[in-house]
């Protein structure tokens, strides 16, 4: 990853992320397969929510035959996420127009905001809506590829965690988590490692009480909130 | 399709663009103060900490998690290729290897 901000390296720079979108999209096929759903309504839903884990989550509740509330509740608390995501990023395309504003955000996965979080350290903190369309835009046509082809092997492939795929969305944020620790110069090493620590406390301790989706959303406010704390005014 | 899951899938795809694209019109809008952003710094760091720690645990309602062994194993083998390559592609492929190679001897 280079300081260009251009429509080109942005598909560059994806690249290393599509293997976790394959490998979760996949499994949620395979998972969507063995209970029926239509082939469509997956597509569909990868196409609309484009959300992977909250994806799961719809499988299991309309399987359950869930009411459309509760759903959509579940969908909102797994995906509030987002909000922080955005909020965090949207500072960096203030002067662009809201018509830009609004697709950026539109296809903003966790693994982009990831990436463009990478990104900032290596371009003095600017980016530039070319360079993230090109990696939502990639990202967004990989996830429904791999929701299509996951269609059609579905009934060939039965267990796709034995290649190991399933590790792949792991190990990516293992990459960019370190590589964010490793270049992000605004902040000291020390700070973040200990923002890092607090955190991974706070995942276990919170997931005592709550799903993994909730504690996240939890560890990480509670982490942000540390990290101000410990920062060196 | 029935209704029943097509207006699930609609009304899910709203909330969660909704989620996506409100900040975004928002901070166009405000003058975003200090704090906030000395905040919104963390969460790179906290939110990828926060979801990769969430991968190594399994939720039990009602207990302590679990540990997901098999993603500890394959994680360390990713780190070292992280601190050793820089390279995002290089800790993604190593970790998926790693895990495979659990799968094939029965760790994981």
């Amino acid at each position: 990853m280079d300081s260009s901000l251009t429509f080109k390296s942005g598909l560059k720079d994806v690249v290393p992320t599509v293997f976790g979108y394959v490998g979760v999209g996949l499994a949620m096929v395979i998972v969507a397969n063995t209970s029926h759903l239509s082939v469509l309504a997956v597509l569909l839903m990868s196409l609309i929510v484009y959300a992977g884990s909250a994806q799961f989550i719809i499988i299991s509740m309309v399987l359950a035959g869930s009411p459309v509330s509760a759903i959509v509740l579940s969908t909102f608390l797994i995906n509030s996420r987002m909000i922080l995501m955005s909020l965090s990023i949207a500072q960096y395309f203030k002067k662009d127009s809201l018509g830009q504003n609004i697709a950026l955000g539109s296809l903003l996965t966790d693994e982009t905001f990831a990436l463009s979080m990478n990104k900032l350290n290596q371009t003095g903190q600017k980016l530039r809506p070319t360079w993230l369309h090109a990696a939502n835009v990639v990202a967004y046509l990989v996830w429904a590829a791999a929701t299509v082809v996951g269609c059609l092997l579905g009934n060939l492939i039965t267990d796709p965690d034995q290649f190991g795929l399933d590790f792949a969305v792991v190990g990516m944020f293992i990459g960019l988590l370190y590589l964010q620790m490793i270049t992000d110069r605004s902040k000291p090493l020390l700070t973040q490692l200990w923002v890092v620590l607090f955190v991974a406390v706070a995942m276990y301790i919170l997931m005592r009480f709550f799903p993994g989706n909730v504690a996240l959303l939890i560890a990480t406010l509670l982490g942000c909130g540390f990290g101000m704390a410990v920062s060196p005014k | 399709m029935s209704p029943y899951i097509f207006v699930t899938i609609l009304l899910c795809g709203l909330v969660t663009w909704l989620s996506r694209v409100i900040p975004f019109a928002v901070i166009k809008n405000v003058t975003v103060p200090r704090w906030l952003i000395s905040f919104l710094s963390f969460v790179p760091v906290a939110i990828m900490t926060a979801i990769f720690v969430e991968s190594l645990l399994t939720y039990h309602a009602g207990h302590w998690p679990g540990v997901n062994l098999p993603n500890v194993y394959a994680s360390l083998p990713a780190i070292l290729a992280g601190i050793l390559t820089k390279s995002l592609l290089a800790v993604v492929i190593t970790g998926v290897v790693a895990m495979a190679v659990l799968r094939l001897v029965g760790w994981a």
